[in-house]
């Protein structure tokens, strides 16, 4: 069974100019110990699809669908119970962890308070936990350190901080959004490598959620192509790296900046920008972005099962899968389950 | 040898802050950018690269007189930017442009696309018609890449690629011959930074300009630069032509820069995967080492780096380091996949 | 350097010239489409604009004069009869009428004394977080001793130097009020000032006027509306206070705070005298309240969320 099974998530937002549909009709599952990507630019939804499952979007959104979170549907829970799974079971961490911190209160008083509310631990135990876990982030001297306010940390201090707040309960979903972004790159190698780490070390779940392809090789099994609030493509890291199918997917990977390739090679990027969410239109959200749009692509694409049994949201790719799997495809949810079984 | 446009020479920049009551008021400084010089030629791209904190940014700023540095001296074709006042230094803004880091905050919220790229015309040419004025805003919107009919729409209505490409057509309208870029694609999306770095590469190709080129790491300014400057903590680590830094890096910290850009693909990813990239975080710019600056977080480190400050000096090649050990270390960075 | 600039880039804009322009939507017209949609900004708004036109003609539409005394109906209730709907007061006025033209000079005072507070306030924190530095201390100072000086005190001064006179309380009002304001937009200022798109003005060479013409006024102007709405009652507030303690405007002017004051001395034999000076004050405070409030989630729509 699946530790978070999501179907057929919409996530909409009243603006002044009109509704948005931020996320629209999304799937997608992570097991025990595994690591899923989200992946896509900004405005594709991928963390506004979090949030939803969280119970944290804005007041102006509203979500429809299912999360079901070890068999409890997460958007049926009361606020009360989500708090319980919020920090608990489900643990967060966000681009700027400044925003999570209470900045008026030590690190140690944040985190035995978290210790305290979930697992009713001592004070003294609680804070001997906590020294723990800043020492299993590789925080220097933590006795000392713990007694901080989160101002006196540095920007990768801070965010290894959230991820030892974050493992406290032992949670057994990670949800990290953008984690890395704001850090310079020498630090971005460490906490990429320290959440890779800790996972592997306490077996637990991970959603990484990025712009940035280049970080999901290292952490993750499987990876989530998402544009203009749909699912684009999904497959294991090596099949979205080697056999990507969408022209999406592709783009995404030719734009990260290859080290290990001669430097006069030409910088590729996907033209154009990401779409207006205001006014997506019918058919194929990226075909004005795409070099190999057809007439065909003025209708909505399915998103459907291609080669190697993964999901594709492309003609292209779909054609390309040819007729041994077009039979069993129909459109919507019933696919999608099965395929993520498959792609394992 | 031509001359260099600009020539910065021993570049030093002091941030002073006070702390404590008004009787026992403490000073504490803060040396942004330490001792720094490079040439720059005309139609030439130089990377200047390092963490944040590095003093990248305060350079910048010090080179177009946003700030006045404590020492050393700014050279502008045979002219001390120092030396003028402010009023000169002004005229110059014409020549010298800058690009900014987050491309919606450096736009004015309440002003048009139009607007913003047409302001420096307003203030450097006040006689110019207003028709003439939109026209050269919708030449330059053209330029670099956005609908001219854009012209009459806010910041809020682009997305932030395009608000960059606004933040280019507005230090391009003046016709200058040095763009300074701090950091212009850090903000964006990994699909839409390449977009950028194209951009800036045909404009210069097309206008003979210079460009200072900031980031604060080295995957993009590879594409985009002819040498390299990199930083650590205010200093100069090492100024090398471009191939030469990537393939075998002269500075250990230029190596672990360049170790620590990750590599997007899964394979590579799990081997690289070692402790090769920078342990520990940059020390306190109020107390920084003794000896070199980079000794704490160095893999390197011999005894002589903790006493001694190694001087920026230059190797037989050309290029230029701060390391005692540089001769002797090979970092050369293995390039088969 | 060239000093008139190259025209030719690229292929003339036959492409730009042919296609429309887009419309823009600036900041304001989002704004103001969000401000339409808070229902209690709206009919506060309708109800100020009724208000506004109801001082304004009403007084000449009515049968009375303000000072007019009918001397038939002294200390009447109100009544459709007599034609005095509101009653009269102990020496037969009107008091429909006195409200409306007391109403008068209640909105001017608000609306003259925020405006002074408005163009000394602007100009003098602009200028102080704008420089920053030398000037920004001695100009800040100088508010924090104006601002020591205990207001009533400076009031009755002026009253005892000058005479009473309805300049003297616009110059009262306003000589207090711009001090918050200052601090505001000085407040403001000084953060916009670091914005990069100030920084980037002044790459660009743009002076120092143009800046604060430019960049910083127009980004303040959002903050400073909210709080000119949330001024304008503290100063009717205020006047009425003034007017109530007898030192604001003099018979056979009337204000509502002298009206209130006037009503609560038959507060027991003739009730209407009060009640209803009373209730278009406070009706109005409610009115540029909610606007203010409005305004306020309007133009900062982050704060909803």
């Amino acid at each position: 069974m699946a530790l978070l099974e999501v179907t057929g998530l919409q996530v909409k937002f009243d603006t002044p100019e009109g509704e948005v549909q931020a996320v629209n009709d999304l799937d997608f599952s992570v097991k025990h110990g595994e690591s899923l990507a989200i992946v896509g630019e900004s405005g594709a939804g991928k963390s506004q699809a979090v949030m939803a499952i969280m119970g944290l979007l804005a007041k102006n959104g509203s979500a429809t669908g299912k999360a079901k979170f070890k068999g409890q549907d997460l958007m049926q829970m009361s606020r009360k119970e989500l708090n319980n799974i919020r920090g608990c079971e489900i643990a967060m961490i966000f681009q700027d962890p400044m925003t999570s911190l209470n900045p008026f209160l030590t690190i140690e008083k944040q985190m035995v308070e978290v210790i305290t509310y979930h697992q009713g631990l001592r004070r003294g135990e609680a804070r001997a936990h906590a020294v723990e876990m800043l020492r299993a982030v590789r925080i220097p001297a933590p006795e000392e350190r713990i007694k901080q306010y989160p101002h006196e940390f540095s920007g990768g201090m801070r965010q290894r901080v959230m991820i030892a707040m974050g493992l406290l309960c032992e949670p057994s979903l990670l949800i990290a959004d953008e984690p890395t972004t704001a850090l310079d790159v020498t630090v971005q190698a460490q906490i990429t490598h320290l959440v890779g780490e800790m996972r592997q070390k306490s077996n637990m779940a991970l959603i990484l959620i990025t712009h940035d392809l280049a970080v999901v090789a290292e952490v993750c099994d499987r990876v989530l192509v998402m544009y203009a609030g749909q699912v684009v493509e999904t497959g294991s890291v090596e099949d979205i790296f080697y056999r990507p199918q969408h022209p999406y997917t592709q783009g995404l990977l030719d734009s990260v900046p290859r080290m290990d390739r001669p430097a006069d090679d030409e910088l590729h990027s996907i033209p154009g920008n990401p779409p207006n969410m205001m006014d997506l239109g019918s058919g194929c959200h990226f075909r004005d972005r795409c070099s190999k749009a057809m007439d065909v692509c003025k209708d909505d694409p399915p998103l459907q099962v291609a080669q190697d049994g993964r999901l594709s949201r492309c003609f292209i790719a779909i054609e390309n899968a040819g007729m041994d799997n077009s039979e069993r495809v129909a459109s919507g949810t019933d696919s999608a389950e099965d395929s993520t079984e498959t792609a394992e | 040898m031509t001359t260099p446009v600009l020539r910065v020479q021993d570049l030093t920049v002091d941030f002073t802050s006070y702390t404590g009551g008004l009787l026992q008021r403490k000073e504490r400084v803060l040396r942004a950018v330490n001792g720094i010089s490079f040439d720059l030629n005309a139609s030439e791209t130089l990377g200047i690269v390092g963490e944040s904190g590095s003093g990248k940014s305060t350079l910048a700023r010090a080179i177009l007189g946003l700030i006045k540095p404590n020492r050393g001296r700014v050279m502008w074709q045979g002219e001390d930017l120092t030396l003028l006042d402010e009023e000169e230094l002004r005229q110059k803004r014409k020549e010298i442009q800058i690009v900014f880091q987050d491309p919606v905050a450096s736009l004015n919220p309440r002003m048009t696309a139009g607007d913003i790229i047409s302001e420096p015309l307003w203030t450097f040419y006040p006689n110019m018609a207003p028709l003439q004025v939109e026209e050269r805003a919708r030449g330059m919107m053209k330029m670099v890449g956005l609908l001219p009919n854009q012209i009459n729409r806010y910041p809020h209505q682009f997305s932030g690629g395009q608000c960059q490409r606004i933040g280019i057509a507005r230090s391009l309208v003046l016709n200058p011959k040095l763009v300074i870029c701090d950091e212009p694609v850090s903000a964006l999306d990994v699909s839409i930074q390449a977009q950028i770095i194209n951009l800036l590469k045909d404009l210069q190709k097309k206008l003979g300009l210079a460009l200072i080129f900031i980031a604060h790491d080295l995957s993009l300014v590879k594409h985009i630069s002819d040498r390299i400057l990199v930083m650590y903590m205010g200093s100069s680590m090492e100024l090398s032509e471009r191939d030469a830094l990537y393939r075998r890096p002269l500075h250990p910290y230029t190596n672990a820069l360049i170790k620590s850009v990750p590599i997007p693909d899964p394979k590579l990813a799990a081997r690289v995967r070692q402790d090769n990239w920078l342990t520990g975080d940059i020390p306190s710019p109020y107390d920084p080492p003794k000896g070199c600056i980079f000794n704490t977080r160095c893999l390197y480190k011999v005894s002589r780096c903790e006493t001694d400050v190694p001087a920026l000096r230059r190797m037989e090649h050309g290029d230029w380091v701060a390391c005692h050990r540089a001769e002797e270390l090979d970092l050369t960075i293995c390039q088969d996949p | 350097m060239n000093s008139s600039i190259d025209l030719q880039v690229e292929d003339p804009f036959a492409a730009a010239m042919i296609e429309v322009d887009v419309r823009g939507r600036s900041l304001w017209v989002d704004a103001w489409h969000r401000l339409l949609k808070n229902r209690a900004a709206v009919i506060s708004g309708i109800i100020m604009a009724t208000m506004l036109l109801l001082v304004l003609v009403g007084p000449a539409l009515s049968p009375w004069e303000g000072d007019f005394t009918d001397w038939d109906n002294t200390s009447a209730p109100p009544s459709l009869e007599t034609g005095h709907w509101f009653g009269t007061d102990s020496v037969g006025r009107d008091i429909l009428v006195r409200t409306l033209e007391g109403g008068r000079i209640s909105l001017l005072v608000g609306l003259v004394a925020t405006l002074v507070s408005l163009v000394i306030g602007v100009s003098y924190g602009a200028i102080a977080g704008y420089y920053g530095g030398f000037t920004d201390r001695i100009m800040m100072r100088m508010v924090d001793i104006v601002y020591a000086l205990p207001f009533m005190f400076f009031v009755i001064l002026l009253m005892v130097v000058f005479g009473r006179h309805i300049v003297l309380i616009f110059v009262a009002i306003g000589a207090v009020n711009w001090l918050d304001m200052a601090r505001i937009v000085r407040g403001q200022t000084l953060s916009l000032k670091n914005t990069e798109f100030v920084e980037a003005a002044r790459a660009c060479g743009v002076d120092h006027h143009a800046i604060i013409r430019r960049h910083i006024i127009p980004n303040l102007l959002g903050v400073v509306m909210v709080y000119v709405t949330l001024t304008i009652p503290q100063v009717i507030l205020v006047e009425s206070f003034l007017s109530f303690l007898g030192l604001g405007v003099q018979e056979p002017m009337s204000s509502w705070g002298a009206l209130v004051n006037d009503g609560a001395q038959d507060m027991e034999s003739a009730p209407w005298t009060l009640v209803f000076p009373a209730a278009f004050l406070t009706v109005t405070l409610y009115c540029f309240n909610y606007i203010g409030d409005g305004m306020r989630d309007a133009l900062d729509p982050k704060d909803r969320l």
